[in-house]
């Protein structure tokens, strides 16, 4: 009796899976403050409302991007802090959806940049 | 006659404890309902890099469907009044300065919805997000 109690209990122990929160996270730019860098180290992503991105103005496919991210990321080296120095920024169209801005996020975090910076659509 | 005193048994007979403990563990683990969070229908996008949440504590939710309904801290905020989450999310970064804003958000909406709610936050020194994903398995 004993052991089918405990083979029971163990089995619910197993299986049970708590409801996790994931996602990806995410740092927002704090207003005011805006820091001169140097040019070299952007890399501009725009996706415009029908779901196309474009890379320094070239359009290019999802699995393009990640490698041209990639090879940039290297070409500009570590920073002090051993962090690619590259700052990647996406910009998105006010009609863009987000499925494909998620999309695009996680091809530039998979591609090793951590810092993304979010630039404001513009107002139409 | 007084020698043949007759000696109740005292004590209480514990070959059956495990039992009723088992029992009782039974019935707990049948009855308990582990609580569901409820909010409007939606399906988060899927994404590689999808990262596990450290605490629970510090978290703050906003829920927004495609048509543009947004629930803060499952209070209701209209498309009109949209001050109300920086104010809503302020007093919750009062309390707690190591909150993280978690956005539960739509595949289906659009972005201008997620800057504006991104705005917001920006106003409200709520920094610090995270984007509600599904694992997203395999390479792709």
């Amino acid at each position: 009796m004993a052991d089918i109690a405990f083979l029971l209990l163990i089995f619910f122990l197993v299986t049970t899976t708590m409801d996790m929160d994931k996602g990806i996270p995410m740092i927002l730019p704090e207003r005011g403050g805006e820091v001169k860098i140097n040019p070299k180290n952007i890399a501009k992503v725009l996706i415009n409302a029908s779901g196309d991105v474009l890379f320094d103005g070239e359009v290019v496919l999802d699995q393009e991007l990640k490698e041209l991210l990639r090879t940039r990321i290297k070409e500009r080296g570590l920073d002090a802090d051993l962090k690619p120095k590259l700052i990647v920024s996406i910009k998105t169209d006010r009609e863009t959806e987000y499925d494909r801005y998620i999309t695009i996020l996680d091809i530039v975090k998979d591609a090793g940049a951590t810092k993304i910076s979010i630039a404001e659509p513009d107002k139409d | 006659m007084f020698q043949k005193k007759t000696r109740a048994e005292s004590g209480i007979p514990t070959a059956s404890l495990p039992d009723i403990i088992f029992l009782l563990l039974f019935f707990f683990m049948v009855t308990t309902v582990i609580k569901k969070t409820q909010g409007i229908p939606l399906v988060t996008p899927a994404a590689v890099q999808t990262k596990k949440i450290e605490s629970k504590r510090h978290l703050a939710y906003i829920w927004a469907d495609e048509k543009g309904t947004i629930t803060v801290e499952d209070k209701l905020v209209s498309t009109s009044h949209l001050g109300q989450i920086s104010k809503i999310i302020r007093e919750r970064l009062d309390e707690d300065n190591r909150l993280i804003v978690s956005l539960k958000i739509d595949k289906r909406a659009n972005m201008g919805l997620v800057t504006d709610i991104q705005e917001q936050l920006r106003d409200a020194y709520a920094i610090r997000i995270n984007y509600a994903t599904r694992f997203k398995g395999g390479g792709g």
